[in-house]
């Protein structure tokens, strides 16, 4: 059976890499105990793939990896026990049976689907640069920087350690200012249905509830971004706010101003996008 | 996994911090099978410290267990640390940030206990940086009530005098055995309200365990040592080691650690005995392990099963000095892969002599065209084996290569010494000869329409350092100019052979090497070049990269101290040497014998094959009694018990 878990990374873990992050999980689905399949060859690796990787330092709610497995499981047995074998900060949240492929067409993946992602990326505090700390200012820069045009940023090639310029504009959808942590109010978002394909948790912990109360409470700047991502356009939401910073005149561009957190991804053609 | 306590982490660093240095997940902690306590609500806080990178210490077993063992009690948190890489260093002064254990996230100076493993001498740098980034004196009479009693253990131990100053006690030894009488009495200690001295005093009267302070050393006209004395009641005159002799029925961590990022070993670690029957001469582990013990197979199978099930790792690797002599082998390592196959783990058997039934296995557990054979037979000439006491023929080499390229293999490992005492050249070039012989025999076996390419030979050499309690402790060391020549003689040896472009050829920094000479056998007074090293900007020296022999030369002159004193020089066979008080279970006189021996290029034949009489038998366990055949050859206990 073929499924997708949908899972969570935050506090501490967020500074460990995409690559450990999967070996993490490639042990954890070991520990649970779920007899997954492997690849043929002497050195067999487990069947699992991710949908896109998260920068270190950014924290999700959104993250997904597909498995597949060798022995029938209900959708709430494999998130059972794969939290079971979880350390702090990493949960799954829920888990879908993906539905056979038909005619023997290759399955697509949750890396090969997705074409959008959600974030909320919140202003540091206490920070030493030189950023206003001006929620309301913040808020307007921001409305008149998603409001150009074109928005040009020059973007680094690691593999080939050039630099291209790209607009951004294109490739943002959409940042609808204290609205979208509850981001199915940005589109219509179609939601999982509980039954026997699907099981998520009863409760799902609210990761950035806390924050938000803060921020609002402070007027402290926190914005939502909704952007490209997957194989054809993916835009890391760190480019866009290392383009606000430039926009707001600083020099001191990297990405420590802003705490970033992964909400969700879609695929699907925007705006008519579907939860992975 | 549920969080036993309501205690909640804080990183001990900021975000900035974080996302500035490499790797950040070597200082978050929250590993897989990290043990949560609320610090609050211990008696005693221990903080175990590997002083390397976080890769290396996450790798070694020993911590491991002694982490497991130490949180088995309500009453003690262990924790750990390991040393800041180069970057955090440098940000950890900047911010005058102190050093931190990954547990907690709490300062190491709050702790009770600092417990160092020394497991190489160009580690001892790292030693001092911990203690100075925790803000913890250097020297162990600096210190005051409020700061950690700082320990070292593990083979280095066994000459600890460089490090005297800087350590409160040295546990000598393996640790399974007096810790808790140790954390035991520190407890009733602390509840009492007693001092630092009074405590390092009821360490003195534990077995095993060195207390510097309490012992005052004189030196001769010549630099030798005059006098070793204690000058405290409670100090013994010797240390006796410590042995666990129930490997059977003992700690050993059945959830170990699982870092985020890889380390060194990313595997399931199986020790599946202790010690060593072949007493090679050069090799000290050999000789501080004594007597072999083994562990039974039942128990083995069953903490295999627990580990890689509490783990999740794929791999597992069975560890001993000399994996072949485990009498169950066969039964173990066939119940291993029938067992965990089919669940994609692979099996890793390090220090296996090569015969059919290890390619067997290899061809079971190993993919054939990627993977290497390894022999270390440590010297080219058979002549030179004999000296070293390496029980390893040209004929037993060459009939596993044979074998082994039969099966499909192609790539050979082979590791050598150079600078081994009494070598002449034609040694060094019976290294390149043997190499050729090997890729010959390739050519010979193999057909030419059944090659896959050439045969690829790995020849590497390192430079033989004389440590303690071995045969070789009386030895001088070859200089730094004698290796480079060695290691010339043997570069162009290679080129001649007639299967040099089959050769390629490794070999270690010989500047290196000679300071890893002066710390293995060196006195008290070494303590000042390691401070001063210090001072002057050293660390990470066992890493080519950040290694500074210009530093450490700079410290011979300002202490007045001579390198080649503590390397290059015959010691008599009466000297009284720095380790001298210590009893590691072997006498000096065994050890003499095979010194002689050694010249005379006489084997000594096995502990299984005949007793040598080296005085391990005190510890009344493990080969030295195995009962005995007809021949005097000794049958292996767990044959007994095990039937395998």
């Amino acid at each position: 059976m073929n499924v997708r878990i949908r899972f969570a990374k935050y506090g501490a873990v967020k500074f460990i890499g995409h690559l450990d992050v999967m070996r993490y999980f490639q042990k954890a689905v070991r520990r649970a105990g779920l007899k997954i399949a492997y690849s043929q060859g002497f050195h067999p690796h487990q069947i699992m793939s991710f949908a896109s990787p998260l920068g270190v330092g950014i924290t999700s709610e959104g993250e997904y990896m597909d498995m597949e497995l060798t022995t029938e499981y209900t959708p709430k047995e494999i998130v059972d026990r794969l939290n079971e074998a979880m350390v702090e900060g990493f949960t799954v949240l829920s888990c879908r049976i993906l539905p056979e492929s038909l005619n023997g067409r290759k399955r697509e993946t949750a890396m090969s689907l997705v074409t959008a992602a959600d974030y909320l990326v919140f202003k540091k505090q206490s920070n030493d640069c030189r950023i206003s700390e001006n929620g309301k200012e913040l808020r307007s820069e921001w409305a008149r920087f998603y409001g150009q045009r074109n928005i040009p940023v020059v973007k680094k090639v690691k593999k080939s350690n050039t630099e291209t310029s790209i607009d951004l504009k294109p490739f943002l959808y959409g940042t609808d200012y204290y609205e979208v942590a509850e981001s199915d109010a940005m589109t219509e978002i179609t939601p999982h249905i509980a039954g026997t394909d699907y099981y998520e948790l009863e409760t799902i912990p609210d990761f950035t509830g806390e924050l938000k109360e803060l921020y609002k409470r402070n007027d402290w700047f926190y914005v939502p971004l909704r952007v490209s991502a997957g194989s054809a356009d993916n835009i890391k939401p760190e480019l866009v706010m290392e383009a606000f910073a430039l926009f707001l005149g600083c020099e001191d561009t990297d990405s420590l101003h802003w705490q970033i957190h992964r909400l969700d991804m879609y695929t699907g053609e925007a705006p008519e996008l579907k939860r992975l | 996994m549920a969080d036993t306590t309501n205690y909640i982490r804080k990183l001990a660093l900021s975000d900035e911090i974080l996302m500035a240095v490499d790797k950040p997940a070597r200082y978050i902690g929250g590993e897989v099978n990290m043990v949560k306590k609320n610090p609050r609500e211990v008696d005693i806080r221990f903080c175990m410290c590997f002083p390397d990178v976080y890769e290396v210490g996450m790798s070694h077993l020993g911590i491991q267990i002694l982490y497991d063992m130490f949180n088995k009690r309500d009453d003690t948190y262990c924790e750990r640390v390991y040393s800041p890489w180069p970057d955090l260093d440098k940000k950890l002064r900047e911010k005058n940030i102190p050093l931190f254990a990954l547990e907690s996230q709490e300062p190491l100076k709050d702790f009770d206990f600092l417990g160092i493993t020394l497991q190489y001498e160009m580690c001892y740098t790292n030693i001092l940086q911990i203690l100075d980034l925790s803000g913890i004196p250097l020297h162990a009479t600096d210190r005051t009530e409020d700061d950690p009693i700082v320990i070292g253990g593990g083979p280095c131990a066994y000459n600890p005098e460089p490090l005297a100053d800087f350590f409160d006690f040295f546990y000598i030894g393996e640790g399974e055995t007096v810790y808790y009488e140790i954390l035991d009495k520190y407890k009733a200690h602390k509840a009492k309200g007693g001092t630092r001295k009074e405590f390092l005093e009821i360490v003195a009267d534990i077995e095993g365990m060195y207390v510097p302070q309490f012992y005052d050393v004189t030196y001769n006209a010549d630099g030798t040592l005059a006098s070793f004395e204690p000058n405290n009641i409670h100090a013994k005159k010797k240390i006796r080691k410590q042995v666990e002799m129930e490997l059977s029925d003992t700690f050993y961590p059945e959830k170990p650690l699982v870092p985020f990022i890889r380390a060194i070993q990313d595997r399931v670690v199986l020790e599946i005995q202790r010690g060593c029957i072949r007493g090679c001469r050069f090799c000290q582990a050999g000789m501080l392990y004594r007597p072999i013990r083994e562990r039974n197979v039942e128990f083995l199978k069953e903490l295999a099963t627990k580990m890689l099930r509490s783990t999740g790792h794929e791999e597992i690797s069975l560890s001993s000095l000399s994996s072949s002599d485990y009498s169950c082998l066969k039964e173990l390592v066939y119940y291993l892969i029938d067992t965990f196959q089919n669940d994609g783990v692979n099996i890793s058997l390090p220090s296996l002599r090569i015969d059919a039934f290890a390619l067997d296995v290899m061809s079971k557990v190993q993919d054939i065209a990627k993977s290497s054979l390894t022999f270390a037979p440590e010297a080219g000439s058979q002549r030179m084996r004999n000296v070293i006491n390496k029980g390893l023929t040209e004929d037993v080499i060459l009939d596993g290569a044979t074998e082994a390229f039969k099966g499909g293999w192609n790539k050979v490992k082979l590791y050598f010494m150079l600078g081994l005492p009494g070598e002449q050249e034609e040694d060094i070039r019976a290294i390149a000869e043997l190499s050729n012989a090997i890729a010959k025999t390739y050519y010979d076996t193999i057909p030419k329409s059944e090659r896959k390419g050439k045969v690829q030979i790995t020849t590497s050499t390192s430079f033989f350092v004389p440590k303690p309690f071995t045969p070789f402790q009386w030895v001088r060391m070859a200089t730094a100019e004698e290796f480079e020549g060695a290691r010339k003689v043997l570069s162009s040896a290679i080129k001649e052979q007639l299967n040099a472009k089959s050769i390629k050829y490794n070999w270690h920094d010989s500047d290196i090497t000679m300071l890893e000479g002066v710390f293995a056998r060196g006195d008290r007074r070494c303590a000042a070049l390691l401070e001063g090293a210090y001072k002057d900007g050293c660390l990470f020296d066992s890493w080519s990269e950040y290694f500074r022999n210009d530093i450490w030369m700079k410290q011979f002159e300002k202490t007045g101290l001579s390198l080649e004193f503590y390397t290059s020089r015959e010691r008599d066979k009466d000297e009284l040497f720095p380790w001298d008080f210590i009893d590691a279970g072997i006498s000096r006189n065994f050890l003499y014998r095979e010194y002689e021996k050694s010249k005379q290029e006489a084997v000594t034949p096995n502990c299984r094959k005949r007793c040598a009489g080296c005085g391990a038998a005190q510890f009344h366990g493990g080969v030295c009694y195995e009962p005995r055949n007809e021949a005097g050859e000794s049958i292996p206990s767990e044959t007994l018990i095990a039937d395998c």
